[in-house]
């Protein structure tokens, strides 16, 4: 279901600035109407739909309009023209009453430097939002030490945030943006000002928090493995237009012009892109088959080795050409002569997690569900492709192997 | 220059004469309540033997700063006291923190207006240096009229060149704070009041209590000029020894402004510097 929901969202900066939204229709670019009238355009025409519980990234360089966006979202910055619809109400209509209970009831959020208030302590911040609602003291500090416990400060209540380091001072700041329990969490560069190991931190346990409590999330930032590796849905911006949406995926293997594939031409794809990416269909026999009928699996197919399943493709072992001559000749079943240790990993796995794993097997990794039933098989070959961005053949293949 | 002068002069008394027949029961309140208000402050402090109210600061000077503060202003008071100069410093303290006093409760809340409303800020600046400009001597004219001779209209005049500190770092402290904090503050939905009171205020104490330190000393600088036009206290005993030419009178009373003026000032920026590491 659709929460937040823009529609040609704008925003420009200078004196009359709706005299730029028809030069804005006619497609002109920023920097020519800088040049023609003085104005600059900051968000141009957004147009996009935030799903409830998903983590939307907007990610963009410096200057790209991504800060200004999120502060559209919940109007610290007054749009110029479009439509904001949080579930299904117009943001843009309310008065400024309806405005701040949307503020204080419906969405919340963190600042990139923090912006704790100096002069109150770690529970007198978070409970900043529920105080201004006049919810009386008690219940309040409640709410607010639950939010504190939830980001693990508990036991810092009563520090001033300068007594913190800046990894448990952004702890306060998202403690803050969850003590009313909002439905969206804005979060502006909330992680950018930290050191890299906190980061990946702060990071996982966003991601762990948001299993837990369903937070619709807007994340901004400027660091494409951090949109990559949180985000859901993937909105990058230039010159305060969006200029694809997507999955992480498909902003990787599809880049929608040059601009996104310049973006992207860095990135360290291992991290992205999972086994489900690089698996291929994997031949199979069923155990109650006997060796005769797996050596004319193999000799059809062209394969010297079967994954043997049961009937629910649940993956019990690997019988080999070799293994099933032996069983031939000694007149055994599958049961008895396949190889039970078998390389296995997740389709959600990170390839450079595959590694280790490929690097020492012989054989090729094979792919289970949570339930240990067999989707696929990974080999070394594929890895390299999809390493190598071999896009689209990749996604139809991954596709593919979804529905086999 | 052929042209003829501006009767600017003649302007401003007929603007004078307007006021005082106009307004005269308005300029009663303010003489009724600045009146009151010194007189009830030099009530207490003449009323109460000079050893209790020496004791007084004492504590507040130790409890505010450190033994130093606390032993200086014992010795000070001593002195004051010795030189048989108590009574006069007291009604001057009472002046004094009787300006202080209003200054603070008419500047605090026009330097809010001057930080929230950019419009407010242009009107209020050049009329707040007119008033620290423009010497002391010319709106004590005006004030003996609308308020007659003694402490009223030194008080109205100590207000007038003393307040502007107090207007401008209450605009400067509430502007100067940072604007992500304000953001935060909106964002969590605060209505403009409790922005006032929950976040800017509040960051701003240590500013605005540096602007209320120098409205004491501004104040504190006037009060030879306020007896001239019969504020008592020990700056009449300046201004005396001013007219008869008596050196040492004149340095003794002058002594006990200073030791006077070093007292408040260390006093109200120790609380200036309080109030900065509680924020």
């Amino acid at each position: 279901m659709a929460i937040l929901e823009a529609k040609k969202l704008t925003k420009i900066f200078g004196d009359d600035p709706k005299k730029a939204i028809p030069l804005l229709e006619k497609g002109w670019s920023k920097e020519k109407i800088l040049r023609e009238t003085k104005l600059t355009v900051g968000v141009n025409q957004a147009d996009f739909t935030i799903e409830s519980g998903q983590i939307f990234v907007i990610m963009g360089l410096s200057g790209s309009g991504k800060s200004t966006l999120v502060r559209l979202l919940n109007r610290l910055i007054e749009p110029t023209t479009g439509q904001l619809l949080f579930n299904g109400n117009d943001v843009l209509k309310m008065n400024a009453e309806q405005l701040r209970q949307y503020r204080r009831k419906n969405i919340g959020m963190v600042f990139q430097k923090f912006a704790l208030f100096p002069h109150r302590t770690v529970i007198q911040n978070i409970e900043y939002g529920l105080e201004v609602q006049g919810i009386d003291k008690k219940k309040r500090r409640e709410m607010a030490m639950e939010s504190l416990k939830l980001v693990g400060l508990s036991g810092y209540e009563n520090s001033y945030p300068h007594q913190l380091s800046g990894g448990m001072q952004q702890r306060v700041g998202l403690a803050r943006g969850l003590a009313n329990d909002p439905e969206v969490l804005l979060m502006d560069e909330a992680f950018s000002a930290l050191d890299p190991l906190i980061r990946k931190d702060m990071q996982d346990e966003l991601l762990e928090l948001q299993t837990k409590m369903k937070k619709t999330i807007v994340f901004i930032t400027h660091d494409l493995d951090e949109a990559l590796r949180i985000g859901d849905q993937i909105a990058l911006m230039k010159d305060g237009s969006i200029v694809q949406i997507g999955t992480p995926e498909e902003i990787l293997m599809q880049p929608a012009n040059k601009y996104v594939e310049r973006f992207v031409e860095d990135v360290d794809l291992s991290k992205v892109l999972t086994a489900s990416h690089a698996m291929e269909k994997a031949e199979t026999i069923t155990i109650d088959k006997g060796p005769r009928v797996a050596l004319q699996f193999m000799r059809d197919r062209g394969v010297s080795s079967l994954y043997v399943v049961d009937r629910s493709m649940k993956l019990l072992g690997l019988v080999s050409a070799e293994d099933a001559s032996a069983a031939l000749k000694e007149a055994k079943g599958l049961e008895d002569v396949m190889q039970k240790e078998v390389p296995v990993t997740s389709p959600d796995s990170l390839l450079n997690e595959l590694f280790e794993l490929m690097g020492g097997a012989k054989l090729p990794v094979a792919v289970t569900d949570d339930t240990g039933r067999l989707r696929g098989v990974v080999i070394k070959g594929a890895v390299l492709a999809a390493l190598a961005g071999n896009g689209n053949s990749l996604l139809d293949g991954g596709d593919s192997n979804e529905s086999a | 220059m052929n042209l003829p002068k501006i009767p600017l002069a003649d302007w401003i008394e007929t603007i004078e004469k307007w006021l005082e027949n106009n307004l005269g029961p308005f300029f009663d309140i303010i003489s009724a309540i600045i009146g009151g208000t010194v007189n009830g402050l030099d009530d207490v402090l003449r009323g109460l033997p000079a050893l209790v109210i020496i004791a007084v600061f004492v504590v507040l000077a130790w409890f505010l700063g450190k033994w130093k503060l606390a032993l200086f202003t014992a010795i000070g008071l001593l002195i004051i006291e010795n030189l048989g100069l108590w009574g006069p410093t007291m009604q001057t303290l009472a002046l004094v923190l009787t300006a202080a006093i209003i200054s603070v409760v008419i500047g605090v809340p026009i330097g809010i207006l001057c930080a929230r409303s950019n419009a407010m800020q242009r009107i209020f600046t050049p009329l707040l240096d007119f008033m620290q400009t423009m010497p002391a001597f010319v709106y004590l004219l005006p004030a003996v009229t609308f308020f007659r001779l003694g402490v009223v209209p030194g008080v109205i005049s100590s207000i007038i060149f003393a307040i502007p500190p107090t207007i401008r770092l209450t605009n400067l402290g509430i502007r100067q704070v940072p604007g992500e904090l304000v953001e935060a503050a909106d964002a969590f939905g605060s209505t403009p009041l409790q922005k006032l009171f929950k976040l800017q205020l509040p960051i701003a104490v240590p500013t605005i209590m540096a602007g209320i330190n120098q409205t004491i000393m501004l104040s504190l600088s006037m009060v030879v000029i306020a007896s001239m036009i019969g504020a008592q206290g020990v700056g009449e005993y300046v201004y005396r020894a001013v007219t008869q030419g008596r050196t040492g009178v004149g340095f003794e009373a002058g002594l006990a402004i200073v030791i006077l003026a070093i007292i408040l000032d260390r006093l109200t920026q120790k609380v200036v510097q309080r109030t900065e590491k509680q924020s």
